[in-house]
């Protein structure tokens, strides 16, 4: 069973019965070479990055799946009040974090 | 010589620049508006508590977009901070990021047949392309809790 995700303090159909505390998840992700010949010239013509868009969903999509394996482990089968975090931490990577509280619901 | 040829590239990434970025910018706003009387329906708010009563299910629902300014406009940017006062050439990059960014979370709001998004949230970033370390790039992610409603 996955485990539910919202970014709601409180699930509108659902009973609190446990919290659980905070969990987190993330990922540290670099830019690419094919993709980085085309952001230069994008940051010629302007416009979406697409590879970027792509590169930075999968790493999103990545840390929520930590997020919930982590919040599995600690018998939690929800996670409430979830936040996004972007920082880069070193010239063309950057890390994507996203936290919550793990609680147990109904 | 060699000045001659810097000068006449600057020149034509100026002019590619200016060109394809207001065209792609203008083509840009457009579809942005359609795409936006288009999910009218779903409301998009940043309450945080729900008033609904017959909600069946919530999902967490993201939309996200990296989106970059073009050579023209970089470079009054780079003018502009030399004297300081406001960055007109990035206004229209980070407003157009943030409603794309929107409307990719409408769209996603759409396909689980959901017309209300609750706790709307923006994270904004830069990210840093070339050696110099010049911004030209964000990415923006909106998220929120989808409504599944009977």
């Amino acid at each position: 069973m996955s485990v539910l995700i919202s970014n709601l303090e409180l699930l509108p159909d659902r009973k609190i019965i446990k919290q659980l505390g905070l969990v987190q998840g993330s990922t540290v992700r670099s830019k690419h070479v094919g993709r980085d010949i085309m952001a230069g010239l994008k940051n010629v013509f302007g416009g979406e990055l697409k590879g970027y868009t792509e590169l930075l969903e999968d790493s999103r999509a990545e840390a929520l799946r930590r997020m919930q394996a982590q919040a599995e482990a600690i018998g939690a089968n929800a996670v409430i009040n979830v936040r996004f975090s972007t920082s880069s931490v070193a010239q063309g990577a950057s890390e994507i974090f996203v936290y919550g509280t793990a609680v147990l619901v109904e | 010589m060699e000045v001659l040829f810097t000068l006449a590239s600057f020149l034509l990434l100026m002019i590619l620049g200016y060109l394809f970025g207001s065209f792609a910018e203008r083509r840009h706003y457009q579809s942005i508006w359609t795409r936006e009387a288009q999910y009218r329906h779903i409301v998009v708010v940043n309450q945080r508590f729900p008033r609904e009563k017959n909600v069946r299910g919530t999902q967490l629902v993201m939309g996200s977009v990296v989106i970059s300014v073009d050579y023209f406009k970089r470079f009054l940017a780079t003018l502009r901070t030399l004297v300081g006062g406001p960055l007109n050439s990035y206004e229209s990059l980070l407003d157009r990021a943030r409603r794309e960014a929107i409307l990719r979370l409408q769209a996603e709001a759409e396909q689980l047949h959901s017309t209300r998004v609750y706790n709307l949230r923006f994270e904004t970033s830069s990210i840093s392309l070339g050696q110099n370390d010049r911004i030209g790039s964000i990415e923006v992610l909106a998220y929120g809790t989808a409504l599944i409603q009977e």
